[in-house]
């Protein structure tokens, strides 16, 4: 029993070993580092735990890994996110990506979780959003939104007669789908991503193996949009991706009910704005009425 | 194998992989394949668009599940999440069997999103068949194990690959997914004859054969599955069914991907070396059919 946990060990220590050197980042030349994470020279660190052979040095083996391992993970990046790639530019997104995954590694077993923490890893450093930080934000934001409305969770849709019946609107709590993300962007990113994602050529499937990027075509600069406040509710409809646009005060009642607000409260929000409005009743109607009908709605 | 109990005694033919570039040629033209292998992490996913295609392929053709994220030789436990959405999948296909890699890729919960060879030794052998029985106790389902192509070998194996994949499949009574072209792959990063892994692994385990192109590079070849198959690994292939019996075989064609009719002429060549071995049982003296199966490659 003692002998079978120290392999175990054994075999975790050579696992750290060489997780160790694959995750480092790549010198600008794309090699592995000459440096190891102790500071001690990286060709003896890996000669200790990787056979050479007669073509290869431990060092070189590894290196194919720790390429492979940057090239894939760079390269889902560069899918999920082409808007914000094309507003901060091809090699700031590449040293911003390399950056996120050094601070936050992939912690699930699927890439279409890579980029999860993104959004939180640009706020705490802003520095790589340059030049257009609050453009660059909201594309983060919505091409995240994008990738959990594209497969992400469903649960029985609540009808209009169901919800007309859920009884007291003070005390009435509804929830939203799982898969819809409500946004208040500063610029007009819905029209800017279809853009940007109309002129991006289709990648391969990722493979075993990737190899080295190949520059991308050179395209016309793509113009950036003007600031325009706008807001957006990302969701599915017959399981393709939609970007509505809201009102502000349809956004107030949405996130205001995705909080946990009651109804009366989650539209009184709204209800500020639009005070001397006399038919805001009947407008709030066919707002519930329209999203009932998306199947927005679930139970809270 | 044609038929055993790793592939769930079923007798299926050529496949291949299920692709996003072909998912439009096949709902609309409906192409006559005998089933598709599917990466099963790309479709466990909560509901969407994966999941409406994958629907609609079922209701039209026989699908295998192979995963890319078990981790079978991690030593992090195992991932429940992944192996709840993992059981829900195999209740929607039916997949006779399922089949992953004998690798790491994960340790301390970080994960690289590689097949990362195992060092080869009695202690990792012990792991991972543990684990595999822990799977497939758990799904319900056989679990076929596919060799890895790599590019490192460890001061610390104690023997050979094809000792520690068959020491692995007889600890776990597992099957094998022999992909064929990891093995040539492998043999020319590490200098071994890839007859000897053909020739010494337990023929009677293999339930499925994975074929596959690769790249090569000046001093190394490197797993792409971007190409036609090439020669030598047509060879290899021929020997291994003449060892194996006919089974079902898979073309892998994951990057740069031609059209379907490309991808699905470029599998049924593996037809021409399964002819004559109706029934699958495994040949004596496999190398002379295998000369003739290499002299009449296309």
């Amino acid at each position: 029993m003692k002998s079978k946990s120290n392999g175990v060990k054994k075999l975790r220590a050579i696992q750290r070993q060489f997780a160790a050197g694959i995750t480092r980042p790549l010198t600008a030349s794309n090699h592995m580092q000459p440096k190891w994470v102790d500071g001690t020279s990286t060709r003896k660190a890996v000669a200790s735990f990787i056979k050479p052979n007669d073509r290869l040095s431990s060092f070189d083996r590894l290196e194919i890994y720790n390429k492979q391992y940057w090239f894939r993970l760079i390269d889902c990046l560069y899918e999920d996110f082409p808007g914000l790639r094309t507003v901060v530019g091809e090699k700031r997104f590449y040293d911003l990506a390399i950056a996120y995954l050094t601070k936050y590694p992939s912690n699930t077993y699927s890439l279409r979780d890579l980029g999860n923490r993104l959004e939180k890893f640009l706020v705490r450093e802003p520095k790589w959003m340059k030049p257009h930080p609050k453009l660059a934000h909201d594309l983060v934001r919505l091409e995240w939104a994008h990738v959990v409305a594209f497969d992400g969770d469903a649960l029985p849709p609540l009808d209009v007669d169901s919800l007309l019946g859920q009884g007291d609107p003070a005390k009435l709590r509804l929830g939203f789908q799982p898969y819809i993300t409500f946004l208040a962007c500063d610029y007009p990113v819905d029209n800017f991503i279809i853009s940007v994602r109309r002129r991006e050529e289709p990648q391969g499937e990722a493979s075993n193996a990737v190899a080295e990027r190949v520059p991308r075509k050179k395209q016309k600069k793509l113009k950036l949009p003007k600031p325009e406040k706008i807001y957006l509710a990302v969701h599915r409809s017959e399981n393709s991706v939609w970007y509505k646009r809201l009102e502000h005060e349809a956004y107030l009642v949405c996130t205001g009910l995705q909080k946990g607000l009651p109804l009366q409260k989650a539209c009184e929000r709204a209800l500020r704005l639009r005070k001397a409005d006399p038919n805001f009743g009947a407008t709030l109607q066919q707002w519930f009425t329209q999203w009932a009908s998306f199947g927005w709605f679930c139970a809270a | 194998m044609p038929a055993n109990r790793f592939n769930n005694f079923t007798n299926y033919g050529i496949g291949i992989g299920l692709r996003v570039p072909h998912y439009q040629h096949i709902l609309s033209r409906k192409p006559t394949v005998d089933w598709f292998e599917i990466i099963s992490e790309n479709f466990m996913v909560e509901a969407g668009r994966p999941l409406q295609v994958l629907d609609q392929i079922l209701e039209q053709y026989r699908v295998v599940q192979h995963g890319v994220a078990m981790y079978l030789g991690s030593t992090d436990g195992l991932n429940r999440e992944h192996l709840k959405k993992l059981k829900r999948l195999v209740k929607r296909t039916n997949t006779p069997w399922l089949s992953d890699h004998l690798c790491w890729g994960s340790v301390d919960g970080r994960y690289t999103h590689d097949l990362l060879p195992l060092p080869y030794t009695f202690a990792a052998a012990a792991h991972v068949a543990q684990r595999i029985r822990e799977v497939r106790d758990y799904l319900e389902v056989p679990l076929l194990v596919e060799n890895v192509s790599s590019y490192a070998e460890f001061h610390a194996s104690e023997m050979s690959e094809w000792e520690f994949l068959s020491e692995v499949v007889e600890k776990a009574d597992a099957g094998i997914l022999l992909d064929v072209n990891n093995i040539y792959v492998s043999s020319q990063n590490h200098h071994f004859n890839p007859y000897d892994y053909l020739d010494n692994i337990p023929h009677h385990r293999v339930g499925q054969i994975h074929i596959a192109g690769h790249s090569k590079f000046e001093k190394y070849i490197l797993d792409t599955h971007d190409h036609p198959v090439l020669d030598p690994v047509w060879k290899m292939y021929a020997h291994a069914t003449r060892l194996t019996g006919t089974t079902a075989t898979l073309l892998e064609w994951d990057d740069r991907i031609p059209s379907f009719d490309e991808v699905h002429r470029e599998a049924l060549k593996a037809g021409k070396f399964c002819k004559g071995l109706a029934g699958g049982t495994p040949a004596e003296g496999g190398q002379a059919a295998l000369k003739d199966a290499a002299l009449s490659l296309p």
